[in-house]
């Protein structure tokens, strides 16, 4: 058939320009100013591997920030079969929520007095406000479209993004709001195993990496976590079997709203910057992640979280550059939505597999 | 040469073999039937031929020629029509619709006739209404006149069959995959379809396979009768020869229980 | 099967306190947050009725009402007979906004105590002035909740009212906030036709209808309700009984009455109006390109304004001198033949990977290809072909022989749109009917079973997928054209959000509720960029916009101008149930010829 033609010719072609690329990328790191180099992109230095440590670590910080907010896709898919296309604009709520706060506590003093303190209360405000938002989205917008054909409540959660952003413009206003700085002590420089690392980006993965240990043991190991999954697995039986299905429901929003509203956080104090708009590319690149890791299975979440922030950190230096295409940091956007083509294109169950229920699979 | 030659067939969904080793072929103009208990792989037969489901092995053979592999719209223009166990019409389309569309691999116009409304479109257009028409006037005064304009949902569950079978009729097939016609009718709608079924054969001129449960329709009706238990066949024949056979009463019935020694 | 009555309250004070309640805090929740996010102290430039309301208020007063009305919604189950509605149901309404408007008085002392500017940037002076009506805070207080409990009393009311009071009251509302709407429209009209003296009778200098007006109008339209009750009623039931050759005459008498309408109103409005027609045919012709990707074919195309963008870019690069690395200067009209060409390209290239996914991948998946068509424009890498974040300027207008198409004379634009649209509605509606229109609710309806009567899925969504692209395209060459220049910038997802929640308000699939939808929407509210008839709306729109998608998903799927069939399709249930009730044409089994007391099946 020609389509399927064409998608082998696309195949072989993107796998074409990614392998010379790399190559070329090889090349330059021998040879500077190869023939190729010179030919192609003679500004172009390649990286050193300082540089390359570098974009790694930024990757991997991104990319668990991606996999925290990619939870909330990834249940919410696995429970109620669609894309909450809102999840991203609960994460922004998060990010919102520190903002406020964090900015009260520095014009009182407190932030730089007692950080840790503040630094605790900002996150837990920011889950309350985002575990609020989204059970509240869940009860007014998605509960009453519980058996409509699945793409109604796709839809409704693009009407309901949209509400909550120009809700957050109207009531915040239009300008970027900034963190306070976080204090010296954490967020110096420190070196662990010839790795330079910001004490910000440590800071973000290991809260990331807690948030998920957390996550992991309330899903596999406590009754809520077995009712969510029993939920995903098959809602009917799951009624059947005495489980309270529009709890486990809420309960699902919940938990992923928490997870993204500790995203916003991080967010927040990583790059310091929030505005209404902030929560929609992350949102669609969190959403990648979770397709990308297999949707409804929360290791693959992050996993592709990760894999995503690593991608589009890297490759706009590994490949792109020794191709001679100029300005790659403008194309970094470019290349999430293109690995979320070509995941949903070539292998659509994830790297780790889907878990989805067979209603929810067709 | 038979219409349709099927060579060891397999078909295997994660470590279940649904089918194996099947060998079945039709001769045009025969209607032979399929059985078998629940859960003996008639319906992934079907699938398996029709293109629903890729074999794992095998050889299916269309008037000579090799369908393995083909997309179920493909394998429709070749000449293969079936219906659906659990009738799936469209159901917010009228009666009529559901059996206009279904003539879509039969026609050609696209794009540029509709929209200049060419007199090829027009012609095309008023023989897919007629045969439609025709092909609905077989089950009688039932999906005519009014109800041709009433949406699919709305028909009462007899007539839903019928409409499946109708639908499957317009794709203008040369052989006929009848899955389980009869299910959920009463006695006298039973007989009615089974009398419709033989002359589909004689009226219509096609070659039939049947998945069926209402032995009197099988009997009835076949020419032959095939058994299948757990994917694989135990039993070929005349109805006769096959409801006396052994190991097809053992299949359904279990076998009898061991005296206690 | 007999006929239970609801239990009637036993006296008025027997109400469901923990609904009224969470009720009354949703209104007040309402109040505050439209307070806070701007939209009073905004809008209250725009005068409605001369001295005595401003869009502002209105805004505030709507709510109470509105929600007065929902919480008196009596619920009533299948089978029973509705309770009679009065006193009980005037007290839960009344109660419901006064505790919305005491929450107003609450905010109006916060604002007074606090200052929480600094979040909430609304939060002013001019909020308090707003809320006190220019006097002090004490009357401020007592006048909201005692409004706020009026209002949702009226709002009760309705529930109360008799039927001819009901028709009269919404009528004349209706009747003279679209009038007040349409002022700007009106202005030209009369100028045109030389009715200055209505004009001056209806509306005052500084804007709004005069007092008088909304009196003597009012008690018209409030007249004319009454006495054409039944007759629209019947007329629309005659025409929807029509059938076969009765319907296409009666069809074709509308189709050209609207068509005169549309050719001869602009030439006696002005610039302003006819620039937001022109802007309201402009994203008229993509909702008539999404409304056969989305509502014939359904296939959520969320990247819809790429195609838009290809058509834009093509127009730029060919016919503009500015065009940075190939100017051949071409006509518009030569340009336009390259414009369809992309966009089938770009069509087949975006539809050919997306066409085998499950509906809510293809959703993201396009906005995916939406957005990185926009980043490519907008890139370093592809600048010197696409002027990067420049773009590409000075596009010349369309050159027709015997007038030329500019953005400066908005109403050539119009015409130049007008004519695309034509061809769009005329596309729109020979495929419905057609082969290819037929696959595509077969493949709507269930996909799998389509391929398996023969339907070639693949090409077929392939072909809805390039139709769209086309007519989009040519959106964008119009656009192009007409603002001279096109800059990233006017691709945004934004634009496709918005054409997908016109199609789905006006109602899927049906070309008059997807003009009924541009009209309204964007003709009143504006579009991504655009201001439309109500300017004060233009940092609202976005959030009224969403606002309405979730409502009509949740309330009205099948949109404001339904299709029959969508109506069905959405409503299958009440259908059967309604045809059941009313024992009507509905199938069954009894018609088998028995001759042997055979039994009767339902």
């Amino acid at each position: 058939m020609a389509v399927d033609r064409f998608l082998t010719f696309i195949r072989v072609f993107l796998v074409t320009m990614i392998v010379i690329g790399v190559l070329a990328f090889i090349w330059q790191q021998i040879d500077p100013d190869n023939v190729f180099a010179r030919w192609r992109n003679p500004n172009a230095r390649g990286l050193t591997g300082d540089q390359f440590k570098g974009l790694l670590i930024s990757g991997l910080s991104q990319g668990s920030m991606y996999g925290l907010i990619a939870l909330g896709y990834s249940m919410v898919y696995g429970v109620l079969g669609f894309i909450n296309f809102a999840h991203g604009e609960v994460f922004m709520v998060g990010a919102m929520t520190g903002f406020i706060a964090s900015d009260k506590f520095q014009a009182n003093g407190m932030w730089e007095e007692n950080f840790l303190l503040c630094l605790l209360l900002i996150v837990v405000m920011a889950i309350f406000f985002s575990t609020f938002t989204a059970v509240v989205m869940e009860r007014v917008a998605y509960r009453p479209l519980r058996n409509s054909p699945r793409l109604i409540p796709l839809i409704t959660s693009i009407g309901v993004s949209f509400f909550v952003q120009n809700l957050v413009l109207g009531l915040f206003g239009p300008s970027s709001k900034s963190y306070p700085r976080l204090p010296e002590w954490l967020a110096k420089q420190r070196s662990i195993l010839t790795f330079e690392i910001a004490g910000t980006r440590l800071m973000v993965l290991v809260v990331a990496a807690v948030s998920m240990a957390v996550l992991w043991y309330v899903v596999e190991r406590t009754k809520t976590g077995r009712a969510m999954r029993a939920v995903a697995e098959d809602k009917e039986i799951a009624s059947l079997m005495g489980i309270d299905v529009n709890r486990t429901i809420v309960t699902t929003f919940a938990v992923g709203g928490a997870m993204a509203g500790v995203g916003g956080i991080l967010w927040g104090l990583m790059f310091r910057s929030v505005t209404h708009m902030t929560g929609f590319l992350p949102g669609v690149k969190a959403f990648t992640s979770a397709v990308v890791g297999g949707i409804g299975n929360m290791g693959g979440a992050m996993a592709g979280g990760i894999s995503l922030g690593s991608a589009e950190s890297i490759a706009p230096m590994l490949i792109l550059e020794p191709l001679g295409v100029p300005g790659v940091s403008q194309l970094k956007d470019a290349v999430a939505f293109t690995v979320l083509v070509l995941v949903l294109l070539f292998k659509p169950a994830g790297l780790f597999g889907e878990r989805l229920s067979s209603e929810d699979r067709a | 040469m038979s219409l349709l030659e099927i060579r060891d067939l397999k078909v295997t969904f994660g470590g279940l073999d649904a089918l194996s080793g099947l060998n079945f072929h039709v001769d045009e103009g025969e209607i032979v039937s399929v059985i078998g208990p629940n859960g003996a792989g008639k319906t992934t037969f079907f699938n398996a031929i029709s293109g629903l489901v890729p074999p794992t092995e095998g050889e299916i053979e269309f008037e000579g020629e090799s369908i393995v592999g083909l997309d179920p719209s493909i394998v429709t223009s070749l000449g293969i029509a079936r219906t659906f166990q659990n009738v799936r019409l469209f159901p917010n389309m009228t009666v009529l619709e559901n059996v206009m569309v279904a003539q879509h691999c039969r026609t050609t116009q696209l794009l540029v006739g509709a929209l200049l409304q060419t007199k090829a479109f027009k012609k095309e257009e008023r023989e897919i209404r007629e045969r439609a028409e025709e092909v609905l006037g077989f089950f009688g005064h039932r999906l005519i006149g009014y109800r041709m304009d009433q949406p699919a949902f709305a028909l009462s569950y007899a007539n839903r069959r019928r409409l499946e079978i109708a639908r499957a009729m317009a794709t203008q097939p040369r052989m006929l995959l009848l899955d389980e016609p009869v299910a959920g009718m009463n006695p006298i709608e039973t007989i009615e379809l089974t009398e419709m079924i033989g002359r589909l054969r004689t009226e219509w001129g096609f070659t039939i396979v049947v998945i069926e449960h209402d032995m009197k329709v099988v009997r009835d009706v076949s020419d032959r009768v095939v058994v299948l238990d757990h994917g694989v066949p135990i039993a070929q024949g005349s109805y006769d020869e096959v409801s006396t056979d052994p190991d097809v009463i053992e299949a359904y019935l279990g076998r009898p229980v061991e005296a206690a020694s | 099967m007999s006929l239970r009555v609801a239990p009637a309250p036993s006296s008025i004070l027997d109400q469901d306190w923990s609904k009224v309640l969470r009720w009354g805090l949703i209104c007040g929740g309402a109040l505050i947050a439209i307070c806070l996010v701007g939209m009073p102290v905004e809008m209250d430039r725009r005068i409605l009725v001369e001295r005595y309301l401003s869009l502002g208020y209105l805004s505030v007063l709507c709510i109470p009402v509105l929600v007065g009305w929902v919480a008196s919604t009596q619920v009533v189950l299948e089978g029973v007979e509705a309770r009679k509605q009065g006193l009980f149901d005037l007290v839960t309404g009344f109660v419901v906004g006064a505790i919305g408007g005491g929450c107003l008085a609450l905010l109006m002392v916060a604002l007074d105590s606090w200052n929480l500017r600094d979040p909430l940037v609304n939060w002013s002076p001019k909020l308090l002035r707003f809320l006190t009506y220019e006097n002090g805070m004490g009357f401020g207080a007592v006048a909201w909740i005692v409004t706020g409990a009026a209002l949702g009393l009226a709002g009760a009311s309705f529930r109360v009212m008799p039927r001819v009071v009901r028709r009269f009251t919404t009528f004349v509302l209706f009747g003279l906030i679209s009038l007040s709407i349409l002022e700007s429209v009106i202005d030209d009209l009369s100028e045109g036709f030389r009715l200055e003296w209505l004009d001056d009778f209806m509306y005052a200098k500084k804007g709004g209808l005069t007092l008088t007006s909304v009196i003597v109008i009012g008690a018209v339209i409030g007249v004319l309700s009454l006495v054409a009750d039944g007759r629209m009623k019947a007329a629309t039931e005659r025409y929807r009984n029509l059938e076969g050759v009765e319907r296409q005459k009666t069809s074709i008498v509308l189709f050209v009455v609207v068509a005169v309408l549309c050719i001869v109103l602009p030439m006696f409005l002005g610039k302003i109006v006819n620039e937001l027609l022109a802007n309201v045919g402009l994203f008229l012709l993509l909702a008539l390109g999404l409304n056969i990707v989305v509502g014939l074919a359904g296939l959520l195309d969320l990247g819809y304004v790429a195609f838009f963008a290809v058509g834009g870019y093509t127009t730029a690069v060919l016919t503009s001198p500015n065009s940075p690395w190939f100017a051949p200067e071409l006509h518009f009209g030569f340009a336009l033949i390259f414009v369809v060409i992309f966009a089938t390209i770009t069509g087949l290239v975006i539809g050919a990977p997306v066409i085998r996914m499950r509906g809510d991948y293809l959703a993201i998946v396009t906005l995916g290809f939406g957005e990185i068509i926009r980043l490519l424009f907008m890139s370093d890498w592809l600048g010197p072909y696409f002027g990067g974040a420049q773009g590409v300027t000075n596009i010349p207008g369309v050159d027709l022989g015997f007038a030329t198409v500019k953005g400066t004379d908005p109403r050539s634009v119009f015409y130049l749109v007008l004519f695309f649209c034509a061809i769009a509605i005329y596309v729109s509606w020979r495929l419905q009917a057609s082969r290819l229109g037929r696959a595509w609710m077969a493949i709507r309806e269930d996909e799998q079973v389509a391929e398996a009567m023969g339907i070639n899925t693949v090409s077929s969504k392939l072909m809805a997928f390039v139709v769209g692209a086309v007519l989009a395209s040519f959106s964008g060459a119009v656009l192009a054209a007409k603002v001279g220049s096109v800059f990233p910038t006017s691709f945004m997802i934004l634009v496709s959000i918005i054409i997908l929640v016109v199609v789905i308000v006006g109602g899927m699939g049906n070309i008059a509720g997807v003009m009924v939808g541009s009209f309204v929407l964007i003709g009143v509210l504006g579009g991504p960029k655009q201001p439309g008839l109500l300017q004060e709306f233009q940092n609202f729109k976005l959030l009224i916009y969403g606002l309405l998608l979730v409502f009509m998903m949740l309330k009205r799927p099948e949109g404001l101008v339904p299709s029959a069939r969508r109506s069905r399709e959405l409503h299958q249930e009440e259908f059967l149930q309604d045809a059941w009730l009313q024992d009507d044409k509905l199938d069954s089994d009894d018609e088998v010829s028995v001759s042997d007391g055979g039994g009767e099946e339902q």
